[in-house]
């Protein structure tokens, strides 16, 4: 090793090292500020109008969020673009609604027959807007992806993937708008019908959506400056691919159960519980997704033909003709329906599987780096973890307040406790052990299947207290 | 350096068994093959349904399976002895494995390391090497500074030249210690909640069966007969059971309940519910459900009201006490009970919800078990009288539009309506066989007309089947029931013919007037169920009847036709019954409107049904005093402050692990002569990501400048 090095580069000067401790505030911009102060004021403006009819409880939530956000947008500056639009948005679209009242509140009418509303703001059609650009961002990530320069070094993002990005934020913001408009709107329905849309599974898919799509966004933004804008982007491709089956599970509950419809609280959701427990619980579903496509991505590169082809269409084809097989045994109408749906999502993963195959060489071409793959899947899972953590403990002290118990084994509370200990087994083996690579990603995809059985299996095949049947 | 390590501990003991076991169980393999095995059971009980009676299982599993499964404890997987097992070795193993790391995390803390080799630092992954033109002194500020402005904690050893080593500087700086702390924190606190868990779990309420000589109680009764070694200690630390309360009483005994039995829990206080409230929102989802209570310390003797709703508990001496569901507490109904049969009666009743009566049925004895009272049912009546969207209307914009605006409208529109009480009922006959009834109180408006609805079913696994009654004018059951003890009496019967034949035929042509005699006096014994549809056969009554006979005595080409006639001659003598039974009553006869002639197009086919219906009798409410009860769930659970704690010391502790990077920095300045010190600078971090790398990156540039040399992959 050459330990001599030249004079003229190693005595230059300090330059412009900076010294001391840096001032706690000292990197804030005049827009930091600017932003900090809208959430303030807005803050202050709700504190105000809807103190009174608050509990103790929501108003600490209310306190609380301010710090949160502020904290949020200075973590994350495009973060402050959008909560200021999303706001500016939201209360256009209560603008609106509020100029015509009926019996109780704004006239929902308005939301078929203002031209803003009915075709931006209201929150369907919102929600509506939000669907197509998810659909459009995952088409433009593909064709950005084959579109691509092949190889290493890949630097700027074509145009496509430019715009699958751009679609992307933009479903992010219409799926912002509509959860902040349908909440306006759940006020001026009736008398205490009011109420966060985080309650039922219409409205979780909404945050799903948005929250795994902006996570992809926030690990787009962190890895482009490390790696090349366009490989980290062509990730793009994978992760909104679980978004949009989310929202084609969306708009088939809309259009066939008509799911969207907004609903009062049953007593036992009548908790600010909900407020925290549920976004927490979303964080770790939307990463562990996020992950698991990742993975998806680095077993295209890494695992052999035969292994993939066994996990991406032999299990699956071999896992639909078992639920076939149920099906024609003969079982209850309910099950009949939970099994036809789990056959649609495994045939869907099988084509899937065996797309990704035959075009395996030209897409593992432009992924990123296998390192930074790895890391993305361990942030991705990291703050899964955490949160789901706290989820899982909000649960529990819900739980003790609702069902009279902080854990009774309900089916729910069980696969949480599982999918927890799953991923507590992932990171146990990663950081003690140091474990990466194959094992590590197919872990983090199987660690997808048991997530997606928690958060719908349960709903579909199981019952118990969080069905909500019992009172 | 030394991470936590995963293995476990070697106790210096004499047996090597022992040594090898508890080495076993204090490893992090052993910790994860009990976590997988805690999985899978969770997975079991997640799929078996857990509690349920011993039946239930033999009919799903079959005689064998059932008891194998029983023997294994599958149907209660979360109390199971070997799931209490593998959680108490998990507590064994984590304890040990903190107790294996603590003192290795305690050296690392209290240490900053700064003893290292010079020349160690080569070994590492993230290392750089420079000169800079400053004095030994100047450059040691100069790294006191960065040090400084990142964060770090320092310390630093100065070396004189011994035995082939340089003299220099060893400068040892370190982060993120917290992450070890949050190593123990999140280990601790699996601990703290196992613990917390085993204790408020029923393993308690178990001991004391073994020990205090108590034993389950199979029977049913008052609670004050029931014998004192089926009723726990009120001293119990810890126990979750049922309070089942009516209005108007009050209780002091929670029932415990075991796979085997029940055992009765005394409580310090008693709760008497002076009201049950259920509130409905508009589409008939519950809004609130509250008891409103009085609890009496049995301690103090004082009386405090409480309201106790769902996520709002009362908590008295430690017992928290929660709305858990509600019931039936004995509501006393008024019954109208009408006799289906030929000349039985009418006759009133009166019973309690919940008890059961003998009642003396046409067809002889059987017992009334009155199973409910829903005092409110709101059903969506509009889907039906829209008839549906069709789905085949192509219309893109139309449909487009339907799914635009707020999130408070549906396309198809629903008309919630409350339409009154319901009962149910069983009748039970002498041999045991029940069938479950359902009544609605008050007729419903159904596609246009007032109708009473009555339901049936013969098990429970079916929806009910439900006979349309239509209401006469004063929306009462009169006009109908009249109408068909009518039709089954063969002199009214006789009677409504004579008067259909004179108001139907030529009074001149008495060929006629018999013809239609004999056609419309077979007509209505045939729906009568009077007479049977073929020779030899069981007469059947009801439009099948007049189907069967026209089947068997009418060619098929003639069919249609006469079937018309046959059923135009039925529903005109039919009229004419209804006005008959109106006279005798003293009521005017029916106009021949488009109401009458609704009526009289649901009284025939209700009264063709109603020929099927099951039952002797039918039981309609014509009053009723709701009484409802409340059953709270009461728990004390003294692990609960444990659970909780070892909850929030999780949070910390995961976010710790995860989030605190601990790195360690050492920078190793020696001079160079010309007043230029020589720098080795080397970071190491318990976690190798890319942070780590572009961390030491940055550090390298701030140290040495742009030009340092020396990289994180030099000796790959």
């Amino acid at each position: 090793m050459n330990t001599t090095t030249s004079s003229t580069t190693s005595t230059t000067t300090l330059g412009s090292v900076r010294l001391g401790r840096p001032g706690a505030f000292s990197k804030r911009t005049t827009f930091d500020w600017v932003y900090a102060a809208l959430i303030l004021l807005g803050a202050g403006y709700a504190f105000s109008r809807y103190g009174q009819s608050m509990d103790v409880y929501e108003r600490g939530i209310l306190v609380g969020a301010v710090p949160l956000a502020i904290w949020l947008g200075w973590f994350w500056s495009p973060l402050r673009v959008l909560v200021i639009g999303v706001g500016a948005a939201s209360l256009l679209a209560i603008g609106q609604y509020a100029q015509a009242t009926d019996g109780f509140g704004a006239d929902l009418a308005a939301g078929q027959q203002r031209f803003l509303l009915k075709w931006f703001l209201a929150s369907q059609s919102a929600i509506l807007w939000m669907s197509v650009l998810v659909f459009l961002s995952t088409l433009l990530y593909w064709v950005g992806l084959f579109t691509q320069r092949a190889g290493q070094q890949a630097g700027q993002a074509n145009t496509a993937l430019r715009l699958g990005s751009g679609f992307a934020w933009a479903a992010v913001f219409m799926a912002l708008v509509g959860t902040m408009v349908r909440w306006y709107e759940s006020h001026q329905i009736g008398a205490d019908i009011g109420h966060i849309p985080v309650s039922n599974l219409y409205e979780v898919f909404v945050l799903f959506t948005w929250l795994t799509t902006l996570f992809f966004l926030y690990f787009e933004s962190r890895y482009e400056q490390r790696a090349g804008a366009g490989q980290v982007r062509s990730l793009g491709a994978f992760v909104m691919l679980v978004v949009s089956a989310a929202v084609g599970f969306l708009l088939w509950y809309t259009v066939s159960r008509e799911a969207h419809e907004i609903q009062p609280l049953v007593p036992a959701l009548q908790s600010w519980w909900m407020k925290v427990h549920v976004p927490a619980n979303f964080v770790g579903y939307g990463t562990f997704a996020l992950a698991a496509m990742v993975a998806w991505a680095y077993l295209l590169k890494t695992a052999s033909k035969r292994a993939l082809g066994i996990a991406f269409v032999a299990v699956p084809l071999a896992l639909a003709a078992v639920l076939g097989g149920f099906m024609l045994a003969g079982v209850s109408p309910e099950t009949q329906g939970a099994l036809v749906k789990s056959l649609r999502m495994v045939i869907g993963v099988a084509i899937f599987g065996a797309l990704t195959l035959a075009l395996r060489a030209p897409i593992v071409a432009r992924l990123p780096a296998l390192e930074l793959l790895d890391d993305v899947m361990y942030k991705a899972i990291a703050v899964g973890f955490a949160f789901f953590t706290i989820a899982t403990v909000l649960g529990a002290l819900w739980a003790a307040e609702a069902w009279g118990g902080y854990w009774s084994w309900d089916p729910k509370e069980t696969w949480a406790l599982i999918v927890w200990l799953n991923y507590a087994a992932w990171l146990h083996m990663r950081l003690m052990k140091g474990l990466r690579g194959g094992v590590a990603a197919w872990w983090a995809l199987i660690g997808l299947l048991v997530t997606t059985f928690a958060f719908l299996g349960v709903n579909m095949f199981l019952s118990g207290l969080h069905s909500y049947g019992e009172l | 350096m030394s991470a936590v390590s995963t293995s476990g501990i070697v106790v210096p003991a004499r047996s090597r068994a022992l040594r090898e076991a508890v080495e076993v169980i204090s490893s992090m393999r052993f910790a994860i093959a009990l976590l997988s095995v805690i999985c899978i059971a969770s997975v079991i009980g997640t799929v078996v349904r857990q509690g349920e009676p011993y039946p239930n299982y033999v009919n799903q599993f079959g005689p064998f399976w059932a008891r194998v499964f029983d023997a294994a404890g599958l149907y209660t997987v979360y109390s199971a002895w070997w799931f209490l097992l593998i959680l108490t070795f998990l507590v064994t193993s984590t304890s040990l494995c903190i107790a294996r790391n603590l003192p290795k995390i305690r050296h690392d803390v209290g240490t900053f390391k700064e003893h290292v080799r010079a020349s160690s630092l080569k070994a590492f992954h993230h290392r750089a090497q420079g000169e800079l033109a400053l004095s030994r002194e100047a450059a040691i500020a100069r790294v006191d500074e960065l040090l400084k402005a990142g964060g770090w904690a320092a310390r630093a050893q100065s070396r004189g030249a011994v035995e082939g080593h340089a003299s220099g500087v060893m400068v040892a700086a370190r982060q993120g210690m917290a992450n070890k702390l949050g190593y123990l924190c999140a280990h601790g606190a699996i601990v703290l909640v196992c613990i917390g868990g085993l204790l408020d779990g029923n393993l308690i309420v178990r001991a004391q069966m073994a020990f205090a000589g108590k034993v389950p109680y199979q029977g049913s009764g008052a609670v004050s007969s029931v014998a004192p070694e089926h009723v726990l200690s009120p001293s119990n630390p810890t126990y979750r059971g049922n309070l089942f309360v009516a209005e108007g009483q009050s209780s002091s005994t929670a029932v415990i309940q075991l796979g085997d039995g029940i055992v009765l829990q005394p409580l310090p206080f008693d709760i008497e519910l002076k009201k049950f409230i259920v509130d409905y929102y508009d589409t008939g989802m519950p809004k609130l459900f509250a008891s409103e209570v009085l609890i009496r310390d049995h301690a103090t003797g004082q009386t405090t009201p409480a309201t106790i709703k769902v996520n709002e508990p009362a908590i008295v001496h430690g017992v928290a006490i929660y709305q858990s569901s509600f019931d039936d507490g004995g509501s006393r109904l008024e019954l109208k009970s009408w006799p289906l049969v030929p000349n039985a009666p009418s006759a009133e009743l009166k019973g309690e919800v919940g008890a059961s009566q003998p009642l003396q049925l046409p067809d002889g004895p059987a017992t009334l078990e009155l199973t409910g009272l829903r005092v409110i049912n709101v059903e969506n009546l509009g889907a039906a009288a829209q008839g549906g969207t069709d789905v085949r209307k192509v219309d893109l914009v139309q449909s487009l539009e339907s799914h635009l605006g707020s999130g408070a409208k549906t396309r198809t529109e629903k008309t919630l309506t409350n339409v009154g009480p319901s009962i149910s009922y069983k009748l039970r006959d002498a041999a045991g066989q029940a069938r479950e009834f359902n009544n609605y109180m008050l007729p419903l408006t159904l596609d246009g007309q007032r109708v009473f609805l009555a339901g049936v079913r013969d098990n429970p696994n079916e929806g009910f089947r439900y006979l349309r009654i239509p209401a006469d004018e004063q929306d009462s059951l009169d006009g109908w029931m009249r109408l068909r003890a009518a039709l089954l009496d063969p002199s009214q019967r006789a009677e409504a013919v004579r008067r259909y034949v004179k108001m139907a035929a030529p009074a001149d042509r008495p060929e006629l007037v018999q013809q239609l005699t004999v056609s419309a006096g077979r007509a209505l014994a045939l729906f009568a169920g009077a007479e049977p549809a073929r020779k030899d056969a069981q007469p059947v009554g009801g439009l099948q009847a007049i189907a069967d006979f026209l089947d068997a005595n009418v060619p098929q080409t003639d069919r249609a036709r006469t079937s018309d006639v046959l059923i135009r001659i039925l529903n005109g003598s039919l009229f004419e019954l209804v006005n008959l039974t109106r006279e005798r009553a003293g009521l005017a006869a029916l106009p021949t409107d488009d109401k009458t002639q609704a009526f009289m197009g649901q009284a025939v086919i209700s009264l063709s049904d109603s020929l099927l219906y099951p039952a002797p009798v039918l039981l309609m409410p014509t009053g009723f005093d709701q009484r409802q009860a409340s059953v709270f769930q009461v728990t004390r659970a003294p692990g609960k402050n444990l659970v909780y704690a070892g909850c929030a010391l999780l949070i910390l502790g995961v976010f710790a692990m995860l989030y605190i990077r601990e790195r360690r920095l050492w920078i190793w300045l020696e001079d160079a002569g010309e007043g230029r010190t020589q720098v080795t600078t080397a970071l190491s971090c318990t976690r190798q990501t890319l942070d780590t790398d572009r961390e030491f990156e940055q550090w390298k540039q701030a140290l040495l400048g742009p030009a340092a040399e020396g990289s994180k992959d030099a000796s790959r």
